[in-house]
């Protein structure tokens, strides 16, 4: 009945093994692997400084992967300001469903750098979640494509666009955490 | 078994409490499923959602797999969806748009209406073979403003007549664009570990707001600088609509993206807004259009329809999966003349408050989870339903809950429904009694 849909974007054929390549390739995953254990140990603020100041950070609905957050429903549609709000949420005691925090692990691979323009880099990624709290485990599992920046010398990210696998959020109930 | 003893409703004694087995108990759960779920209109999905001839999508509801089409014809049609064949789940994606339905298992081929056209091999059917009665079956549906309902049992009302006082809460939502309401692509789903009626109380609960969601409030006192409103004094009233659906309908704290401008959208959303306003005064009269712009609604459609109109407009629904859970589906539903700058300041209004990655949605369900906790602890039998049982209620009184729990109990204990009047007399005031062991026993 319904067409299968094509992938989302054909992943380029893969970086050239030139060092500049090898270096731009371990960059990414340094800067990958530093939000994860950032996120993981809840030094927030630390998180956030990671983003410039136009960052974006989207999570589309399960059954919507290629949503689109101007038209569509997603589940999440932070610019920064809402990225620092969420920030201060987490770290207050109203945010109830992570207060006291959950204990969480990410795990990052596959990581492709998919373009590579001046100082715009495109990469992406497995990603998976593990949250434990109250008795519960759940891991969030997904693909997460990021745009990355070099200012001042240094990477930064601008856009981040996190994709679950899942049906739905059935063991999870809600999305409380930062993917 | 008095299934009835679960609710103790007692006006006369300002009383309203529930047993807390009514939300553990397996028997109880089986209940519902024949009392309520087999018997009462539960929603199945917008109709925008197949505008063209052929769109389909499916559904579970009360656990029956369904699904719904427009047919060649742009009539509206619901299928149970299961081959007539042999049994297999013929509509086995979640949306499309298709010239027929096919059952993979042996390629039988149904019409948009359901009719059988195709059977690969027909002469291995002998002549008493009728392709008449083999099309897919449809259960009893109806819709009203685009709202599609099915209900298992042929005796129950009419749609229209069980929708009672919904209706025009209904017609509030619906009226909102002269081109009608459209439910956009992308749905929130998600599980809670918690009976469904939790999830249906805190949905028209206005008493926990400024409590459960403070830190919804100073985000928005932050992005807009206002002060949080204190407990008790938002104003508005809560009303029973009839057959256990309720609302609560309160004064906006901020603006609202159909027509009340509220600085957080910028000044160059503020005539556009007015101008709208104006359109749905011209459209509607003063009174109603200023409810429809200035005031928000909590509306419980009994058993699990809930649609809030409120920094946007969700509709809700829920599936118990047992006595401790159950599937939460909810989509966002648009004026359909929206478009731009205009729709995005409304999905990013869904953003802040609503959904799974939401500021407030994640407290309500760390609430009611931890409710249906709390309830394995013992020691307390009850809980209180009567917050405002002694006044004219008000919005964040507890009356639209009581209206729930008074038609829940007439449904599973067999007994009418009557609508109590909750000061002066009491017509349906029910002795009270403790509800027996089979009732009280939990699952594990
Ligand atoms: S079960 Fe559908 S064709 Fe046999
Ligand atoms: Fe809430």
């Amino acid at each position: 009945m319904a067409t299968r849909p094509a992938p989302a974007r054909p992943f380029a054929a893969g970086l050239p093994a030139d060092p500049a390549s090898l270096l731009l390739q371990h960059e990414v995953e340094q800067l990958l692997y530093l939000e994860a254990r950032l996120l993981d140990d809840w030094d927030l603020d630390a998180w956030l400084a990671l983003y410039t100041p136009d960052a974006r950070y989207v999570v589309p609905t399960t059954d919507l992967p290629e949503g689109d957050p101007r038209s569509d429903l997603v589940f999440i549609d932070d610019d920064r300001d809402r990225m620092a709000a969420r920030v201060v949420r987490l770290q207050g005691r109203h945010a109830h469903r992570e207060y006291p925090w959950s204990r969480t692990r990410r795990f990052v691979s596959n990581v492709m750098v998919t373009a590579a323009d001046g100082d715009e880099i495109e990469a992406t990624a497995a990603v998976a979640v593990w949250r434990f709290r109250g008795g519960e485990s759940a891991p969030f599992v997904g693909r997460c494509d990021v745009r990355l920046r070099r200012v001042d010398g240094r990477l930064r990210l601008c856009r981040k666009r996190a994709v679950l696998d899942h049906e739905a959020l059935s063991d999870h109930g809600a999305l409380s955490i930062i993917l | 078994m008095d299934v009835g003893s679960l609710v103790h409703d007692r006006p006369d004694l300002g009383r309203f409490r529930v047993h807390r087995s009514a939300m553990v108990s397996p028997a109880v759960h089986e209940l519902e499923r024949q009392r309520i779920f087999d018997r009462c209109w539960l929603y199945l999905g917008h109709e925008s959602e197949v505008p063209n001839p052929g769109d389909y999508a499916r559904r579970v509801v009360a656990e029956r797999p369904l699904f719904f089409a427009r047919t060649r014809d742009g009539e509206l049609a619901v299928f149970h969806n299961t081959c007539p064949h042999r049994g297999a789940l013929v509509c086995r994606t979640d949306r499309g748009n298709a010239e027929a339905f096919r059952c993979f298992y042996h390629a039988w081929t149904f019409d948009t209406t359901g009719a059988l056209v195709g059977v690969p091999d027909i002469e291995g059917y002998g002549p008493d073979f009728d392709r008449g009665e083999m099309g897919l079956r449809s259960p009893r549906f109806d819709s009203f403003r685009g709202f599609v309902f099915v209900c298992f049992d042929r005796d129950t009302e009419p749609l229209r007549e069980y929708l009672a006082g919904a209706a025009e809460y209904l017609d509030l939502v619906a009226d909102q664009d002269p081109g009608g309401m459209r439910v956009i692509p992308g749905s929130n789903r998600y599980g809670i570990k918690a009976n469904w009626k939790l999830l249906a109380e805190n949905s028209v609960d206005a008493y926990h707001t400024p409590f459960t969601h403070r830190s919804f409030f100073d985000y928005m006192a932050g992005a807009a600088g206002r002060e949080a409103p204190a407990a008790g004094d938002r104003r508005g009233f809560g009303r029973s609509l009839g057959n256990g659906h309720g609302v609560m309908e309160n004064d906006a704290g901020y603006g609202r993206p159909i027509a009340m401008w509220h600085p957080c959208y910028g000044e160059e959303a503020r005539a556009e807004m007015q101008g709208i306003k104006d359109e749905l005064i011209a459209r509607h009269g003063r009174d109603k259009a200023l409810r429809m712009c200035e005031k928000t609604r909590n509306l419980l459609i009994f058993p699990n329809l809930v649609i809030n109109d409120i920094m946007a407009v969700t509709i809700r629904v829920f599936q118990p999966t047992g006595p401790a859970g159950m599937d939460v589906t909810a989509w966002q539903l648009v004026p359909a003349g929206e478009a731009g700058a205009r729709l995005r300041r409304r999905l990013d209004s869904f953003l802040t408050f609503l959904g799974p990655g939401g500021f407030a949605t994640p407290d309500d369900v760390e609430a009611v989870e931890s409710c249906q906790q709390g309830f394995r602890s013992g020691g307390v039998e009850w809980s209180d339903l009567s917050r405002g049982m002694h006044r004219e209620p008000r919005g964040n009184d507890e009356l639209q809950m009581r209206c729930f729990w008074r038609r829940w109990r007439s449904l599973v204990a067999g007994t009418p429904y009557v609508e109590q009047y909750e000061r002066g007399l009491t017509p349906g005031a029910v002795p009270e009694t403790a509800p027996s062991p089979e009732l009280t026993a939990a699952a594990d």
